[in-house]
């Protein structure tokens, strides 16, 4: 065990590695460099040039690399002169809010998807189970921010159920302060995140209603509720948590655009406008942020998986 | 190529001589067939493919030059499914929208697919450190969130369909190398490829001539779901306002062009179609991607 921790530790230092130069590579695809970006197309070469040796891009991309590494250990994500902000403090402000969003449409699309794809697993070709396929298929064959306009559509414009806009506010209290607001947002960033695990659940479910230790349970006498409850949604559990710590990427997506749909606060809305504004600082830091979260969280999911199933051994 | 799929996997499955010799193909697709919902899939991507090639020949619509008399038109006889706000006829729009979205994503998905499989299928074959190197390139790519990459790549390199075609690709084929390469872990270990190495066949041979071909089943599978992803990601970068940029156009960028009028009325007609369109190409890919998983799968059964 703690042979495979050095050794999974070690690759997940080496893929940060990777990932460090690829993201600051980016930065310089930009046509024209980070600076042209920055100031616009009517900036001079000299004004090119002095910011170009202020920011140290005229500096050898090692030298670059290391400074940057750096700043990052320190908790330096960059500075955007576009906010006049640093995007430490961009994140402090937008990620509690996106953390919000991602948790409710977690315990929503959980709460559904876990006891939905055991119903199927148990009545696999019922009626029932290709409904619920139909309705997974779709949430994998529709785009995210579409869920969400037809929602807005039907629940805000032509009903006027439910408002059309995220609550707006600068604190996390201010956005749980409106729960009606954030009823739309939720439900689709759901829908989308319901197809993942309700399909997951469904496959992984049917794997293990095979295994011996399924048997041993009914010859046990244990009746079916039981063995499908206690013995066989222990098992998927364990693998439905190593998918929550893999699908970061997926979460992340989501919910950049819920966000632009409901003109949600967060992290998504702000690496959006940042897209828009050409501002790299902010693209950048939160990308690196987005991803080491991703590494880690692989990095723990597989860790997790090997210490909950004692089966697993490296 | 079929011939030749055929003929490789023939012998390697080591059929047996007196049986009358099918290959995967073949048998895949008995298998296939015999899902309904696959051949309707199927019949819809065939009909959606002809809708938006050839429906433009039949149904002739400018979509060139913008006419304001047709400002935002509700569906009538001469404009079936009324017009946008440029006065582009709907339907003829929804057609040249089609065909980008489509050729992007068919595109995409063989571009990431042709080159994920030879990535992975090298890397798993040679093994040892180039495998592990190659695999942890793969790993940190897979480790950014995609749509942050592929948004950050859209806004380096101003969108045309062509560049769509890289974005997209430029992240899709880790996922596809990292599977390829678990396969060819399984198939490099078998005895017709070792017997390669024996006679003294160079190792490229024996992923060219019998890694890739064993994984086609993977390979074809992973390419329908490509499509429909990358489908998928080309409106969401459409709807963002960062993909194709007018005259031309693909669904998501007109379901975008078309929200803008969502509160202003009922203007169902911008919004429905493209939308039902991107739904329905994407579910019927993914329906036909499921029936050949299980085509492939029950090849193997049946071994």
């Amino acid at each position: 065990m703690v042979g495979f921790l050095i050794r999974r530790i070690g690759q997940s230092i080496i893929v940060l590695f990777f990932v460090t130069v690829f993201t600051l590579f980016l930065v310089h695809l930009f046509p024209g460099g980070p600076i042209r970006a920055l100031l616009g197309p009517k900036a001079t070469p000299q004004q090119i040039a002095y910011y170009n040796n202020l920011y140290g891009f005229n500096q050898p991309f090692y030298v670059q690399y290391l400074k940057w590494v750096g700043q990052l250990f320190q908790g330096n994500f960059g500075y955007s002169p576009k906010l006049n902000l640093t995007v430490a403090s961009e994140i402090g402000q937008y990620l509690p809010k996106t953390i919000v969003l991602v948790a409710l449409g977690l315990i929503v699309s959980l709460l559904f998807g876990i006891p939905l794809g055991i119903y199927q697993a148990v009545r696999r070709n019922s009626f029932g189970d290709y409904l619920l396929t139909g309705i997974s298929f779709l949430g994998y064959s529709t785009p995210t921010f579409f869920v969400g306009l037809i929602l807005v559509d039907w629940f805000a414009i032509d009903t006027h159920v439910f408002p059309a806009f995220a609550p707006q506010g600068t604190s996390v209290g201010s956005i749980l302060a409106d729960p009606r607001a954030l009823v739309l947002p939720v439900i689709s960033y759901a829908f989308v995140l319901y197809a993942l695990w309700s399909r997951y659940m469904r496959s992984s479910t049917m794997d293990n209603m095979v295994q011996d230790f399924v048997r041993t349970a009914r010859a046990k006498g244990a009746s079916e509720r039981r063995v499908v409850w206690v013995h066989v949604f222990r098992n998927s559990l364990i693998s439905i948590v190593t998918l929550l710590g893999l699908s970061l990427p997926t979460l992340v997506a989501g919910a950049i655009f819920i966000e632009v749909v409901f003109n949600y606060p967060g992290m998504g809305l702000a690496f959006y406008t940042a897209a828009l504004n050409v501002d790299y600082e902010t693209l950048l830091g939160f990308t690196v942020l987005a991803t080491v979260a991703t590494i880690l969280g692989n990095l723990v999911a597989d860790v997790g998986y090997a210490m909950l199933d004692p089966r697993v051994r490296y | 190529m079929a011939d030749t799929v055929t003929a490789s996997s023939a012998s390697d499955l080591g059929v047996e001589p007196n049986e009358k010799p099918r290959g995967l193909l073949r048998r895949a697709w008995e298998v296939f067939a015999e899902n309904k919902l696959a051949l309707v899939s199927l019949g819809f991507i065939i009909f959606i493919i002809l809708f938006c090639f050839i429906g433009p020949l039949i149904y002739k619509t400018n979509q060139i030059n913008t006419d304001l008399s047709t400002y935002l038109c509700k569906p009538s006889g001469a404009h079936l499914l009324g017009c946008d706000d440029l006065g582009y006829d709907e339907l003829g729009r929804l057609m040249a929208g089609g065909q980008t979205s489509i050729e992007v994503g068919l595109a995409a998905a063989i571009v990431s697919v042709l080159f994920g499989t030879l990535y992975g299928a090298i890397s798993g074959f040679v093994g040892g450190w180039v495998d592990s190197l190659m695999m942890r390139i793969v790993d940190a790519g897979l480790s950014i969130p995609y749509i942050m990459l592929v948004i950050i790549l859209s806004v380096i390199f101003h969108p045309s369909p062509a560049i769509m075609i890289f974005v997209i690709a430029a992240f899709y084929w880790l996922g596809v190398a990292r599977l390829i390469r678990g396969e060819t872990l399984t198939l490099r270990t078998r005895e017709y490829v070792q017997a390669v190495k024996v006679i003294g066949g160079v190792p490229m041979r024996s992923v060219i001539r019998h890694v890739i071909p064993n994984a086609i089943g993977t390979i074809i599978v992973q390419g329908t779901f490509a499509v429909a992803d990358s489908i998928l990601i080309l409106s969401g970068l459409g709807f963002l306002g960062l993909g194709i940029q007018a005259p031309s156009t693909d669904w998501g960028s007109m379901l975008s062009n078309g929200l803008q009028y969502i509160q202003g009325g009922n203007y169902w007609w911008l919004i429905y179609p493209p939308g039902i369109a991107i739904i329905l190409t994407c579910i019927a890919f993914n329906f036909i991607g499921d029936a050949l998983r299980d085509a492939f799968e029950s090849r193997l059964q049946k071994r």
